[in-house]
Order: C-alpha cells, then sequence, then structure tokens
C-alpha cells in the first residue's frame, strides 16, 4: 500500500485493516448482525466516531472520494476534523457533494440525494445494541439475537404508546433486516429509516467503544418495527426549508435572533446548497443570504 | 398465521397419556447432589406439589425441569402439541425457548426475578404476547386488562411500574405475566413465599381458581404444607436430593410412610 507522508496510508496498519474488513466481510455476509471487532485507539475522543473512522481507514483507496457529515452537514466541527484527519492520513480528495462521493461517513442522517452503486455510506454508531435499553447483560442479548426472541423489542414500542399515545421514539428507530436480525439504524431520525431499505450503497456501521461491526448490503430488506393499528410513520417537521423550498427533506430547527425567531432548514446542506445552486427559493431565502453570507 | 393463531388451531391435546415424563433425573454441583434420581409422571390437569427442608434440591429439581438448568443424566419428556412426546434436555435451545414463553410459565418466588421492574404492568403482561407475534397495540392492550383483572388488580393500575405495587400484587402480576398466553405446565417456586399470612391466603385462592378453570398442570414447589394441601393432588417429599415418599396429597399428608414425612408432618402440627 502507498504511503502518505508519515501515516501509513489511511492511518491503520495494514494488520488492523486486514482484522477490520475480515469483520466487514462477515457483517455483509451477515446483514444486521453485530460483529465483533478489536477496535484501537485512535487519535480523537470515544463518541467523536471512532468506530466510523476505523470502518472508512478500512475501505479507504487511494482514489476515493470522501465526504464527511455530521448531522447533515459538512461544516461542523466533527466533520472538518474527520474529514482534515484522512486528507493527512490518506491524501484522498474529498468532497461535499453526495452525487461525487464514493466513500460518505456520517453520523444522525442518511443524505437526501439517493445513493448510488458503488458508494459506501459509514454510520458512527454509540450504542450498536438495539435491545440495550430494556435487557442490560450482553449475555442475554446475544442470546436473544441468536434464537430470534424479539418480544422485548416491541415491549418498548408498547411503552411508548402507552405513555404517549403513539411510538414517541423518533431516532435509533429500530428495524428487522431482511427478515431476522433487529439493528438499530443508529441515531438517525426515523424519516431517514425507508432510505435504509433497498439502498443500491453499500452501508456499514461502526462502533468504536462497543466494538461492533455490522452492514447492510446493496439492497437489502430493512422494515421498521410497529403495530397494525400503529404503524410506523417517518415524520419531519410540518414546514417547506426556509431556504430553498424543499418539502421532502429532513429539516432542523434553527433560532434566528434573541426574540423567538426561528426558521426550518434542511439538515443536509449540501442537498439544500444544490438546490439553491438550480434556483429554488425557500421564504426566507434572501435576506438570510445577505445576512449570513 | 401468527404463532398465536397456529397454537390455537391445532386439535386438543391427548389425555391419554403423560404431559411430563421425568426419567431418573440428576443434577449434582462438583461433588454436591442437587437432585438424584428423579422419575415422575405428571397427568394433564394435574398439580404436583414439591416440599422438602431447605436444601433439600426442590429448586433444583425444578430448574431441570424448566430448562433453566441442564441436568447431568435423565430425560424429561413434553408432550409438545406439535409432535407430541420431546425429551426437552436433548431439544435445541430455539425450540426448549419457544416452549418456555408458550406452553411453560415460570412463577418465581421473588417477583423482581420474573417481572420487568422498569416495564408497565401492561408491558409485562404483553411480553409473551408480542414475543410469539402479537402485533396489534389495542389487541395487546384489551388481553392485558382482562388478565389484570382476573388477577385481581385495578386495571387502572395497567401503565403503572410493578414498583409501585405491593408484593402481593407484584406476585399477581406475575402470574398473569405468565399466563396469558394459556400455557399448559406452570412451575412455581415458592410462589406464596415472603408474603405475609392474609396475602398468601388470597394468593393461594386465586392460583387454586385459575388452576381449575384453565386446567392447568402445575408443579409447585414449597415449604409450606397448607399450600400443597390446597393446590397440589399429588405430592413429592424429597431429602438430600432424593424423592423419599410420593402419592397422592392427602395420603400422604395423613398417612405417611417415610420417617422423615412422618417427621415434616408432625412438625408441621406442632407448629
Ligand atoms: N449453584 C449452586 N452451586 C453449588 N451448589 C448448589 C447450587 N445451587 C444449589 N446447590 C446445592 O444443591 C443442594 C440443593 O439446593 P436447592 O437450592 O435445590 O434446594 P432447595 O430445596 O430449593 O432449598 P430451599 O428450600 O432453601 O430453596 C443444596 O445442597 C445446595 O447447597
Ligand atoms: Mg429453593
Amino acid at each position: 500500500m502507498t504511503q502518505s507522508g508519515q501515516y501509513n496510508f489511511a492511518y491503520l496498519d495494514e494488520d488492523t485493516k486486514r482484522m477490520i474488513r475480515r469483520a466487514l466481510l462477515k457483517a455483509v455476509a451477515v446483514p444486521g448482525y453485530q460483529v465483533p471487532f478489536a477496535s484501537r485507539e485512535m487519535p480523537m475522543p470515544y463518541g467523536w466516531g471512532t468506530g466510523g473512522v476505523q470502518v472508512t481507514a478500512a475501505c479507504l483507496c487511494p482514489e476515493d472520494v470522501l465526504k464527511v457529515i455530521d448531522q447533515g452537514a459538512d461544516d461542523t466541527t466533527n466533520a472538518v476534523s474527520i474529514r482534515r484527519f484522512f486528507q493527512r492520513t490518506a491524501g484522498v480528495a474529498v468532497t461535499e457533494r453526495t452525487g461525487e462521493a464514493t466513500v460518505i461517513q456520517t453520523r444522525h442522517r442518511i443524505p437526501e440525494t439517493p445513493l448510488s452503486e458503488g458508494q459506501i455510506l459509514v454510520y458512527q454508531v454509540p450504542i450498536p445494541e438495539p435491545l440495550r435499553f430494556l435487557e442490560p447483560r450482553e449475555t442475554e442479548t446475544r442470546r436473544m439475537h441468536a434464537l430470534e426472541d424479539y418480544g422485548l423489542m416491541h415491549v418498548r414500542l408498547y411503552e411508548d404508546i402507552a405513555r404517549h399515545g403513539a411510538i414517541a421514539t423518533s431516532y435509533a428507530y429500530p428495524v428487522k433486516v431482511e427478515g431476522r436480525y433487529v439493528m438499530d439504524p443508529s441515531p438517525i431520525p426515523k424519516f431517514d429509516n425507508p432510505k435504509l431499505s433497498d439502498c443500491p450503497a453499500l452501508q456499514l456501521f461502526g462502533a468504536g467503544r462497543e466494538q461492533r461491526i455490522y452492514a447492510l448490503p446493496p439492497h437489502t430488506a430493512v422494515v421498521s418495527l410497529d403495530f397494525e393499528d400503529h404503524p410506523f410513520e417517518p415524520s419531519k417537521a410540518d414546514h417547506l426549508c426556509a431556504l430553498c423550498g424543499a418539502e421532502d427533506s429532513y429539516l432542523d430547527e434553527v433560532i434566528t435572533d434573541d426574540a423567538g425567531g426561528r426558521m426550518f432548514v434542511c439538515s443536509d446542506t449540501d442537498y439544500c446548497a444544490e438546490r439553491r445552486a438550480a434556483g429554488h427559493r425557500g421564504d426566507m431565502a434572501a435576506p438570510f443570504e445577505e445576512a449570513g453570507a | 398465521m401468527t404463532e398465536q393463531a397456529r397454537i390455537r388451531a391445532t386439535g386438543p391435546r391427548a389425555q391419554d397419556r403423560p404431559l411430563l415424563q421425568v426419567r431418573g433425573l440428576a443434577k449434582t454441583y462438583g461433588a454436591r447432589i442437587g437432585c438424584a434420581d428423579v422419575s415422575f409422571d405428571l397427568w394433564p390437569g394435574e398439580v404436583m406439589g414439591i416440599v422438602g427442608e431447605s436444601g433439600s434440591g426442590k429448586s433444583t429439581l425444578l430448574n431441570c425441569l424448566a430448562g433453566h438448568l441442564a441436568p447431568d443424566r435423565g430425560e424429561v419428556i413434553f408432550d409438545t402439541r406439535a409432535d407430541g412426546p420431546r425429551d426437552t434436555v436433548t431439544m435445541p435451545e430455539p425450540e426448549r425457548r419457544m416452549l418456555s414463553r408458550t406452553d411453560w410459565a415460570f412463577v418465581h418466588q421473588n417477583p423482581r426475578d420474573g417481572l420487568r421492574m422498569g416495564v408497565s404492568a401492561g408491558g409485562n403482561v404483553g411480553e409473551r404476547l408480542m414475543a410469539v407475534g402479537a402485533r396489534h397495540y389495542g389487541d395487546i392492550r384489551a388481553t392485558a386488562l382482562d388478565w389484570l383483572d382476573r388477577v385481581e388488580i385495578d386495571g387502572g393500575r395497567i401503565d403503572d411500574r410493578p414498583s409501585a405495587f405491593s408484593g402481593g400484587m407484584q406476585q399477581r402480576l406475575q402470574i398473569a405475566r405468565n399466563l396469558v398466553t394459556g400455557p399448559r405446565l406452570v412451575f412455581m417456586d415458592e410462589p406464596t413465599g415472603g408474603l405475609d399470612v392474609s396475602v398468601q391466603a388470597r394468593l393461594l385462592d386465586l392460583l387454586r381458581g385459575l388452576v381449575r378453570r384453565m386446567g392447568l398442570s402445575a408443579i409447585v414447589v414449597t415449604h409450606d404444607l397448607a399450600v400443597v394441601r390446597l393446590l397440589a393432588d399429588r405430592l413429592m417429599v424429597m431429602k438430600s436430593g432424593h424423592v423419599v415418599e410420593q402419592g397422592l396429597t392427602d395420603q400422604v399428608l395423613d398417612d405417611p410412610q417415610h420417617g422423615y414425612t412422618q417427621l415434616l408432618v408432625s412438625s408441621v402440627l406442632q407448629a
């Protein structure tokens, strides 16, 4: 493998990459199954995506084009530092365009622009175990996965409805993969859940602290758990994007002044920018652009 | 078809053979005997009591029967709905687990061991239903309400957590949670232990009513001869891991043959 400055290509030594790739291959072979791996110390704290970074490092090739997002944005501290990390250690090209990227590392979102074949989406995962909430024992959750003993998952949703009148879980919404493993899709909003299913891209999930890797190979069937009389709803704020006017994208609420002013804007900054570049305008596009730019 | 529907759809079970046949069951903990050479039949609708002093192997035996402990030797043959008599000791774990959430129920002495303390009463009762495929919230809730009523818990408490319940209510909730899937065999380890006397009496009364009405078969471990007198058709007396006497409850209690049973009965009468 090529060297980049004083670093081994993409930071990790080749043995570690091999170990992680083995875990990835197993994860792809058994969609939704959590594969243990020997997570390495990375030059960033846990909670900053060490799992995702290791998966990305194990996947990157010199000709890859990398995009990194945090909550949908390319310009947050976390996204910027991870992108810089790979620019320095792998020398790969980077982009903010979803369509141009070959590898996308993400925290908390799936891009709005539909992914395509050949792309890899790498998720940063804090807690990979969807059953953890109700069953703290790892030995027990493993057995439950092995035996498809998933009654507890619905107990969790039942409790939601009993307490709030509806399934209140709005992110990290549990899914069933190919009718077999129940999986935590990482803390993406449930609005993104439908994008998990039948996705042409390869989706990889890395949990650094918990030392787990799991995967959804392209075109895997992913179903969000629900009840017949309380079906899954991929909800979002009932507004248009104030900048680009999009009605189909997940929105963040932004406080604009200290007098209670607020606006809803696309959480996916690239999607929003591309729409504006194509001439789409939201209600507050002009004044915001003047003030912000 | 859901698991539940499939189970309901299967025909009436054979009444002409035992529900459970136990043969030469043994479990040791290192050099110490847990239970040894236990054999008996349990017939459909029959309730068997297991009595004996502390350390005599009652819980060990019960846990081996219920698949919580792997015995060293012996067979536990259960008359399954689908395939008739099967040895549950050698059956693959997924099948045994399926049995333990459908046809079997286990009532622990301490309700904390048998309940999810962080989940509402309704969620506790609904868990087994959901585990076998129930996916209609309204139906699950209606069934949970019905079962709370059957165990004399006010339906208004359905969204409360068990930690807000008294010991007796917790135990009744545990029973509801276990019986909701219509099991055929219930294992109980000191179901009235740890409760005060008036609460015990009410619980026993309730249990007896449920067992009779549902035609349940049950194996009840207890210290308390009053419990077996009230609940059990047949009685097994254990000492040092061995069964020293078994027979019809009244017979064993009124005319004990083994010296140890005589001691046990007389000590209660004197107390
Ligand atoms: N996990 C264990 N490890 C070692 N020995 C054990 C274990 N569990 C039970 N034993 C031993 O096995 C024997 C039978 O114990 P068991 O718990 O079955 O008795 P028991 O009749 O249920 O008693 P109790 O009435 O006090 O509940 C005892 O000698 C006990 O010390
Ligand atoms: Mg015991």
